[in-house]
């Protein structure tokens, strides 16, 4: 298979300025004549939707959410990154994309993300305009935050609620094109199919959640915005819900899997209490500015925090990255707490934990200004562990927390099936190895507002100007025999096991081998207890309920079955990228101070995986990445 | 859409509506009792009074038209909004509902209003009514300068004399004083002008005025039953007297008592 | 710790519902309610039985998709959160807990616990945006806006359109939410041009979609999980006054 990411020629600041102006477009009145399906109401899909609705196209939008305000964008708390440079400390769209490619550890696209660096600072003109209430200085004007290690103030915010804001400014975008008819709204209805003809995407099987009904819908192109697919470890930070589904169905339509083992885990999290956990929550990083990480030195140290010496603690990121201490990126912290753990050093009765201390930073600033800044979280934090983290420090554990990988899109976000557009964090483009704090909402609007409207044009224009394909063609019919298959296959099984018992399994699995420090054999051990519970799944999974209905065990079901599916091709990923990289740590590589080793001879590529069949291995396609701004460096927090 | 449709079709119009003939009622009442409480003073005083309003003639009957329509949209909007707001929940409701902040006045406003309107009715036929229209038993007395009215003053007073008179207004006004303790600052929510600033001293400003109002009320006939008030008319004396025992014509109002006492 | 609950079971909007009693057994205080439904949920399916379906996805107050009617109150006893900030703390062990849907004419149900608020969405369409073409903004800082107003309009904003509001509402109306939302646009400097035409049209909106009238009696904002004040119904009114008035008298700008 060939991979070409379609990226256009020139300077690198000039290449997206010049792609729009030699780009095709689709006159006004012909945008009319396609109809464009948008799976995904999140920050990417309900953008894009609001857009391409306002330009004029045809467009239907679905969700599995009760509305479209429900995405799990909705979660992010921290903020959004844009180079405005309001702050006047030296921040530039160079100095966005620089950050974010050293950030991602050189496994993106320079084009791309220089793209997204550039778009930016759209983004935020784009939401102030639409009511997004930004944190504001007192003279009227946006204010900023540091976010994720960045040197720069860059972030803006809406309290601790930004993800929120944002969504709720696209979701009143998308809210008043459905007004207008220009979009029309398909809730609770999950694409459990990609219909895909003469090689190009043209539908989507879907079922609505509330009535059981199994509908079809077809379209000029589909457009993906569905989101990520971290809930393959079961606990992680996700929404419940949010899965991989949409995806998972290109993927075995055709569409290649780029990057799969590319997950990352977020240092600040509240750890398991219990197995009954159902989500983990993550407490928001700002909290590393002021307070301190450590785990107590000598191992199995049962005692109070507060009887532990200054002596005897060990502030482990102060002591390894003197420069950046407590705020070095994410998956360096997380690695860094993991290790402690494994040195049996850590605390909460799980042994799961370290501890984030604001003593220090409550004695040097009063706890009046450390309950201002973060009195929400503290808040937070009590409401979960009954704990005050004003008197005792708060334990923390990392949690899975986004994932870069996801469908190959070129530059255009046109996958590898013609006709198939994805965006946001489904997709795999801008992140690298590695994401940096709030990028991935800047990026979720970018794609949605700024990319895709100007580079859907130059796939639809080529597509002829007739109705959509009929849902009476035999690859409809296709599509949904094999949903109504899988459907009754779930709910006639009448196993003996609940669907959640399979997920917290696979769940362990993965966290296990295949989560913030992953070896030859436990991959190859995970691949192998993956596919026997895959096996036991199908045999022996217990579905109650009806078809007919709203049977919320049977979409677990569905979702936990692909999961499964998934989870493998992230650990034979992992498996085959020989080397260290942002998310991705092989305890094989990494230099005597244990720090990640990449191996850019061999492995500056994105790896992109091809679906073969059931049980067949996939096919592994590489796609090269060349540097023609940055050169590769050792990145160091020291 | 045009004012009616607003006022009437729309949840906020109907707010508007109650606000307003709300605030209308509340200064009747409120004037209505500042003129009863001269019932503490010299009888002329409040026969004066009561001489004057009669005295208006047509500007009366424009006053109470204006009153009795406010009265009419302030009951009927209220019947619209309780019967809506019941269909709003649709089923069988909850099986358990608690209640978090809404005061008892507000919870009850529906059932306070009613008896309210049923105690006006019985008020208008028991002063009003008999008085303007049947006026024959009314008794007469004259000013200080001669001019001959109804003596309103002694009429209260024998009225309230009967314990169960009392005792119904005492009731029904204690209804109104609770329907007022919500009404007097939910009115300035419904017309937007509650504000942060100042709601919580709105909100007992209400809850003071209510009580006053009720107080001043409660006055009135209880000064009458601890006799603290007497009839000080002689003719409405012997009326009352009379009007004890059947056999003579003079309660029967045959015969005027007055225009024998003065000549 | 053990409870028992009363939860509603009913198969959808058409068909009555009923009460159903479960134990729950052995929970540890530090379980979130919706883990302990989550572990009543294994164990019927477990024993055969169809598991109470209820709605849930973040599980940390903000998607606003948890919606139980817990003893009475909305989200349950604690205030300031939505049902799946709600911990087995709160209750007593040996406690019995009646678990309703939130109700309302407006809100058909979907399934046992399950409510449709697709209203709200419906209201939102009507008005709930400023009309902004993407790529047509000005600079963001060439608005500028104070920070009171600013941090008053995230107040507003906070909303999760979870619909308590309208369920702890004696009349089941959505003020609340319809003068946050409203409150919010209303508010900011941004949105001024659409005010009128927003407030009439989001109005007619909550009046088309059934819900009741407010008649000032504030449970919805002591049961809102982000306190969102009632003082935003009073601007609403005030803001629907002025809108009102305007269009009758067909105001013109000149
Ligand atoms: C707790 C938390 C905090 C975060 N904080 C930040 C932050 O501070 N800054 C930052 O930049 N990023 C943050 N992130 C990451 C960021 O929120 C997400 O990456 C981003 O919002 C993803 O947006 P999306 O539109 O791609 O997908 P989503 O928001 O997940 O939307 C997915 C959409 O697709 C729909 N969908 C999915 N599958 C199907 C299907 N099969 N059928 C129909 N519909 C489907 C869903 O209904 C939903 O509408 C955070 C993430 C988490 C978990
Ligand atoms: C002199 C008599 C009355 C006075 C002074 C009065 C005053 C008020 C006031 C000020 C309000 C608040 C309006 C608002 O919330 O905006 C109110 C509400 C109400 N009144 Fe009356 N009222 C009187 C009689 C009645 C009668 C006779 C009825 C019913 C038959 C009634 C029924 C109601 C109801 C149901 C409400 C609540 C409606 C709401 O708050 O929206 N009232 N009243
Ligand atoms: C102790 C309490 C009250 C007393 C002593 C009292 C006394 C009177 C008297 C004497 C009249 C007749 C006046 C006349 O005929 O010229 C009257 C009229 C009236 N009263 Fe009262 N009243 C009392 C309370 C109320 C209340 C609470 C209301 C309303 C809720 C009310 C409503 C009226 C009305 C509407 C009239 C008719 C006014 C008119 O003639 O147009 N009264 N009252
Ligand atoms: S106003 Fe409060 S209660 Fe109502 S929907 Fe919004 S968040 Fe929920
Ligand atoms: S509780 Fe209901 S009555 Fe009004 S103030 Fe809130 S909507
Ligand atoms: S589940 Fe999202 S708010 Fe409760």
């Amino acid at each position: 298979m060939k991979f070409d990411s379609k990226i256009p020629s020139g300077p690198l600041k000039d290449k997206w300025k010049n792609h729009i102006a030699s780009g095709k477009l689709v006159n006004p009145a012909n945008k009319r004549k396609y109809d464009i399906i948008i799976v995904g109401s999140g920050l990417a899909g309900a953008s894009a939707a609001a857009t391409l609705g306002e330009l004029g196209y045809k467009v239907k939008c679905f969700s599995f959410h009760d509305s479209p305000r429900r995405a799990h964008s909705i979660a992010a708390q921290g903020g959004i990154n844009a180079a405005k440079n309001y702050q006047n400390d030296g921040d530039s769209v160079h100095r966005l994309f620089y950050d974010t490619i050293k950030g991602g550890d050189y496994r993106s696209r320079e084009a791309n993300v220089h793209r997204l660096a550039e778009v930016s600072v759209n983004i935020i003109d784009q939401c102030a305009a639409q009511g997004v209430p930004f944190a504001r200085e007192y003279g009227g004007t946006l204010a900023n935050r540091s976010f994720g290690g960045a040197q720069v103030s860059r972030t803006f915010y809406a309290r601790g609620q930004t993800g929120q804001q944002l969504l709720l400014g696209a979701y009143s975008a998308l809210s008043r094109q459905i007004g207008l008819g220009t979009v029309e709204m398909f809730c609770n209805r999950e694409m459990l199919e990609l219909v895909v003809i003469d090689g190009e995407a043209k539908g989507i099987i879907t079922r609505n959640l509330n009535t059981g009904e199994i509908e079809r819908h077809s379209a000029h192109a589909v457009v993906l915005g569905t989101g990520g697919y971290g809930n393959v470890f079961n606990l992680s930070t996700y929404a419940r819900n949010s899965n991989a589904t949409a995806a998972w169905r290109a993927y075995r339509k055709g569409a290649t899997f780029a990057n799969p083992c590319y997950t990352q885990i977020h240092p600040t999290c509240i750890p398991v209490s219990g197995d009954y956990q159902s989500k983990l929550t993550l407490m928001s990083e700002s909290l590393r500015n002021d307070g301190r990480i450590w785990a107590p030195k000598n191992r199995g140290d049962k005692r109070p925090p507060s009887e532990i010496p200054e002596e005897e603690r060990d502030y482990y990121l102060e002591r390894k990255y003197p420069s950046f201490g407590n705020l070095a990126p994410r998956d360096i912290s997380s690695r860094a707490a993991k290790e402690a753990c494994d040195d049996g050093r850590g605390v909460g009765e799980t042994g799961l934990g370290v501890y984030l201390d604001f003593s220090d930073a409550i004695s040097r600033l009063g706890e009046d200004t450390i309950r201002e800044r973060y009195g929400n979280l503290f808040d937070i934090y009590k409401e979960i562990t009954n704990e005050s983290a004003y008197e005792v420090p708060m334990r923390i554990f990392p949690a899975v927390h986004y994932t870069m990988g996801g469908l190959w899109v070129d530059y255009n976000l046109m996958s590898n099936l013609p006709g198939l557009f994805v965006m946001g964090e489904a997709n795999f483009s801008d992140h690298g190895a590695n994401r940096l704090g709030a990028s991935a909402l800047m990026q979720g609007l970018a794609d949605g507002y700024f990319v895709l409207p100007y580079t859907i044009p130059h796939y639809l224009a080529d597509v002829p100007r007739e109705a959509a394909p009929s849902t009476e063609s035999a690859e409809f019919q296709e599509a949904e025999e094999a949903v109504r298959d899988r459907t009754d296959k779930f709910l006639s099984n009448k196993g003996s096991q609940t669907v959640k018992s399979f997920h917290k399994r696979l769940g362990d699995i993965m966290w296990n081998y295949c989560g913030m420090a992953r070896t030859k054999e436990g991959l190859e051990k995970a691949i192998e207890l993956i596919s026997q519970l895959r096996e036991e799944f199908w045999q022996d999974v217990r579905v109650p309920g009806e078809g007919k209905e709203l049977n919320q065990s049977l979409e677990q079901a569905g979702r936990v079955g692909d999961f499964l599916e998934l989870g493998e091709l992230m650990c034979r990923d992992a498996l085959t990228r020989e080397e260290s990289c942002g998310g991705h740590f092989r305890e094989e590589h990494q230099y005597p101070d244990g720090e990640a080793r990449r191996d850019d001879e061999n492995f500056a590529h994105v790896a992109a995986w091809e679906f073969k069949g059931d049980n067949k291995i996939p096919e592994r396609h590489t796609e090269a990445l060349d540097y023609e701004e940055t050169k590769f460096t050792t990145r160091s927090y020291k | 859409m045009n004012i009616l449709q607003i006022l009437f079709q729309t949840s906020l119009g109907k707010k508007y509506v109650m606000a307003v003939t709300g605030l209308i009622l509340v200064g009747f009442i409120i004037g209505h009792l500042v003129g009863n409480l001269q019932i503490f003073f010299p009888p002329d005083n409040i026969n004066a009074y009561a001489h004057f309003l009669q005295g208006l003639g047509g500007a009366l009957w424009l006053v109470r038209f204006a009153l009795l329509a406010a009265l009419i949209l302030h009951v009927y909007v209220s019947i619209r909004l309780v019967l809506e707001n019941k269909a709003a929940r649709g089923g069988s409701g909850y099986a358990d509902q608690k209640t978090l902040k809404a005061s008892y006045a507000s919870r009850t406003m529906k059932y306070s209003g009613p008896i309210v309107f049923f105690f006006i009715l019985y008020h208008l036929l028991h002063f009003t009514v008999r008085g303007d229209f049947l006026g024959a038993t009314v008794p007469e007395t004259t000013l200080a300068d001669g001019t001959p009215v109804h003596d309103i003053h002694s009429m209260m007073v024998i009225a309230f004399q009967d314990v169960w008179v009392s005792l119904a207004y005492i009731f029904s006004i204690g209804l109104l004083s609770v329907h007022l303790s919500h009404g007097l600052s939910s009115m300035f929510q419904s017309l937007g002008l509650r504000t942060r600033t100042w709601s919580s001293v709105l909100q007992k400003a209400a809850v003071v005025v209510s009580v006053l109002y009720f107080l001043g009320n409660l006055a009135i006939p209880a000064a009458v039953m601890a006799g603290a008030v007497k009839v000080q008319n002689p003719d409405a004396i012997v009326a009352s007297a009379c009007a004890a025992c059947d056999a003579c014509p003079i309660a029967k109002g045959l015969v005027v008592v007055s225009e024998e006492a003065n000549p | 710790m053990n409870v028992k609950l009363r939860v509603w079971r009913q198969k959808n909007n058409d068909s009555e519902g009923k009460f159903e009693e479960y134990e729950a057994k052995n929970l540890n205080p530090n379980m979130s309610f919706l883990e302990m439904m989550d572990v009543v949920n294994e164990d019927l399916t477990n024993a055969g039985e169809d598991p109470v379906a209820f709605a849930h996805d973040c599980r940390e107050g903000i998607c606003g998709t948890c919606s139980c009617m817990i003893d009475g109150k909305p989200h349950g006893p604690e205030t300031g959160v939505a049902t799946c900030q709600t911990y087995m703390r709160s209750f007593k062990d040996g406690d019995t807990i009646t678990v309703e849907p939130f109700k309302a004419e407006a809100f058909p149900v979907v399934k046992d616990l399950v409510t449709d608020r697709a209203a709200f969405d419906k209201i939102q369409q009507a008005g709930g945006f400023i009309s902004v073409r993407t790529g047509s903004a000005p600079d963001a800082n060439s608005i500028p806006v104070g920070k009171e107003v600013a941090d008053l309009a995230m107040d507003a904003a906070a909303c999760i359109g979870c619909g308590a509001c309208v369920a702890a509402c004696k009349n089941s109306s959505a003020m609340l939410f319809v003068s946050a939302k409203a409150g919010q646009l209303n508010m900011l400097p941004q949105g001024k041009p659409e005010k009128d035409r927003r407030t009439l049209a989001m109005v007619a909106a909550m009046d088309e979609a059934g819900f009741g009238n407010c008649t000032n009696q504030y449970e919805c904002s002591a049961a809102c999980p982000k306190l969102i004040s009632e003082e935003f119904i009073s601007k609403l009114n005030r803001d629907y006054i002025a809108a009102s008035v305007k269009s009758v008298f067909k105001a013109q700008a000149l």
